[in-house]
């Protein structure tokens, strides 16, 4: 099994003409992924790269039987094409984009509450589960189908866990990218929740940042409700206070988001936190005794 | 994006904030002139630099004059200020903001951030005004009140009441507290900030609430549509390096170490740092090239490591994504070539198309250390730099 995306998934791919959306759209539809179709503006009634292009995500739902779309468009209009999934009755969306203006994602958070959609991202790698299906930009050839579930607030990082575990032999269930941003629509406890319902997935790899709480928040979720084995790695161990490290919502403000905190709060809740990133895989096999 | 004070006052004042009178001046005959046009029988000549703490590190000073005024800006201006925030290096001013003296009867505190956890701006009072709010938090958490704003509504007229009684404010103050602090969040919401502050939010002795000092910081990427706030960046508050940097759309911080990283993706660049820590070294700084990063900025990315003198060796970690390791040898291969980089170089990647690169950094016969993994490339690294 995987959470968020399998073979049942129909993927629609907002922004699908732009270059990385046309490269993504390959990327996923040559991993085996569901493509049905794109949306851009202006650009329906065409086809582009074989698939049809439609106006609005809802003529691509009524027309495909889309599911679950990934968006791959530019940062000013981004927001609006979330709010624009959610209306049209999708599961799923994954935003991709990274420098989206944190007032408008308030506001469609704030839409989102009145629709059914998940959002995973902004500013995020995206969702990979192995053998099956990816919605982003997690390469498919350094997965390998396993029992290890991740979630992170990084990309290149994903990918470095991903590799790790691919290395020692276990691969993953289902990869969570959940992104770097201030505000973001699947957090690490909501991940955790799916993977503790998977039974597939016996281990999560868990990678967070500086900035914010939500760490400090996944571990007392941790310590209470999750019952597998959790490795986790914090970036930014050696970051100065006061700067934002890349991501929008790297940064230690006001005295809080050091990632000492979050190593403590989360080695408190019993998870197995590793200093070095290069030991994340290795962590996971001692773990599972394996 | 940071802001001066005097700036942030001009734009709290347009959304209908009440400030005190007063300009700016770039020197001491611009502070002599402003004195008197401010009349009244004391100025106040305060330092306009990007850090906090101003008060104690001698950047704001009384003039009962516009002879003093004149005199106190001489010496205020090309001096460097020395506060808590702004390190041992201190910052140089450039210019001061010549403002009316005020009989204050009290200091409070107001600021609106974004919450994260909530989702929404939260707004912050406190009757412990002129302090180093954070301190006041930790310490005394029942002296912060806070609202959580509902975004679809704005911060309701009762919200703001709830504040201005919680502090401390009589019935007519009240109802000044509930337009300013309204007219706080309209700024807030119009300028797409990141942070207000007033710290501290006055009371004078003839009863009146004024923003005596302001803070407000913005989110970068909503600058592209508030260009009259970028235009107010001020670039000697920059560190050169950074703003060089920024030119090139790098992610680039600099730091006190003496080992260049060139990474891409935030969490790795971060990681990479943290490793190279654990390996005994330092980083001279944090610089993600980004997911995307061709041969170019890989060039662009060497010039700002090189331009940086205390760079002894040069780390660079890739997990090849969108971004492809071939592209990226090819990249460093041209980079070195043309930049002629004197210092070693330790490269680890890994990802899309690994196998091509690594055959073309080998076949390039230049003296580029490889590694396998994270762990390998910084004890390599660290090595090499000392």
């Amino acid at each position: 099994m995987a959470v968020l995306i399998d073979k049942s998934t129909r993927l629609v791919v907002q922004g699908l003409t732009g270059r990385e959306g046309t490269f993504h759209a390959k990327q996923a539809a040559a991993y085996g992924t569901t493509v049905v179709g794109g949306v851009t503006p202006g650009k329906g009634g065409t086809t582009h790269e074989g698939w049809p292009i439609f106006d609005t995500v809802h003529d691509a739902v009524k027309r495909t039987g889309a599911n679950a779309s990934v968006i791959f468009v530019p940062p000013a209009f981004a927001a609006d094409a979330v709010m624009e999934a959610a209306d049209a009755g999708l599961a799923l969306a994954v935003c991709i984009t990274e420098g989206i203006p944190t007032l408008d994602m308030m506001r469609a958070f704030t839409f989102l509450q009145t629709r059914a959609m998940r959002l995973v991202g902004p500013n995020c790698p995206g969702l990979i589960s192995p053998g099956k299906a990816k919605a982003g930009i997690i390469p498919g050839h350094i997965c390998k189908e396993g029992r290890i579930g991740i979630v992170s607030k990084s990309g290149t990082l994903t990918y470095e866990a991903i590799h790790q575990l691919t290395r020692v032999g276990l691969g993953q269930t289902t990869c969570i990218g959940i992104g770097g941003d201030p505000l973001i629509g699947t957090s690490h406890i909501d991940a955790l929740k799916l993977f503790g319902e998977d039974t597939d997935t016996e281990a999560v790899i868990l990678i967070g940042e500086i900035g914010g709480t939500a760490e400090e928040e996944a571990a007392a979720w941790i310590k209470a409700n999750f019952k597998k084995p959790v490795v986790a790695f914090i970036a930014g161990q050696t970051a100065p206070p006061g700067r934002r490290m890349g991501h929008a919502g790297a940064i230690i403000a006001g005295g809080t988001g050091t990632a000492a905190e979050k190593m403590a709060a989360l080695t408190r809740a019993g998870v197995t936190v590793v200093k070095n990133p290069a030991d994340m895989g290795t962590a996971i096999k001692e773990a599972l005794g394996a | 994006m940071k802001i001066h004070e005097y700036q942030a006052k001009a734009i709290l004042a347009r959304h209908g904030v009440p400030v005190p009178r007063g300009e700016v001046a770039f020197n001491a005959a611009e502070a002599r002139e402003i004195a008197g046009r401010l009349g009244g029988s004391v100025v106040v000549v305060k330092a306009q630099i990007h850090a906090g703490g101003r008060g104690k590190g001698g950047g704001v000073k009384l003039a009962k004059s516009p002879d003093e005024a004149e005199t106190i800006a001489r010496a205020m201006i090309g001096m460097t200020l020395v506060t808590h925030q702004t390190g041992p290096e201190g910052r140089v001013v450039s210019r001061v903001l010549v403002e009316e003296g005020l009989q204050m009867a009290r200091e409070l505190y107001v600021s609106i951030v974004l919450d994260r956890a909530a989702g929404k701006p939260v707004m912050m009072a406190s009757a412990a005004g002129g302090m180093d709010i954070e301190e006041v938090a930790a310490k005394t958490p029942e002296q912060v009140v806070k609202v959580y704003i509902e975004p679809g509504v704005g911060l309701a007229p009762f919200e703001a009441r709830q504040l201005g009684f919680a502090i401390g404010l009589d019935g007519p103050q009240v109802n000044q507290a509930v337009k300013l602090m309204s007219a706080l969040y309209e700024a807030f919401i119009a300028t797409d900030a990141s942070l207000v502050e007033i710290n501290p939010l006055v009371v004078t002795a003839a009863g009146e609430l004024l923003a005596l000092d302001a803070k407000m910081s913005f989110d970068d990427n909503a600058l592209y549509r508030h260009p009259h706030i970028r235009d107010l960046r001020d670039v000697g508050e920059e560190d050169p390096l950074e703003i060089e940097a920024s030119k090139f759309s790098l992610n680039y911080i600099h730091l006190d170490g003496n080992i260049g990283c060139m990474v891409n993706g935030a969490g790795l660049a971060m990681a990479t740092m943290d490793i190279i820590k654990l390996a005994g070294g330092e980083p001279a700084n944090f610089l993600d090239v980004g997911g995307g990063a061709n041969a170019e900025q890989i060039r662009n990315a060497f010039k700002i490591l090189m331009s940086d003198k205390n760079v002894k060796a040069v780390l660079i970690n890739i997990f090849g994504g969108i971004l492809r390791c071939d592209v990226l040898a090819q990249g460093v291969i041209a980079a070195v070539k043309e930049l002629g980089v004197p210092v070693p170089i330790v490269i680890r990647m890994e990802g899309t198309n690994v196998d091509e690169g690594k055959r073309l950094l080998r076949e390039s016969g230049m003296k580029l250390t490889t590694a396998d993994n994270m762990d390998e490339a910084a004890t390599k690294v660290v090595a090499l730099a000392r």
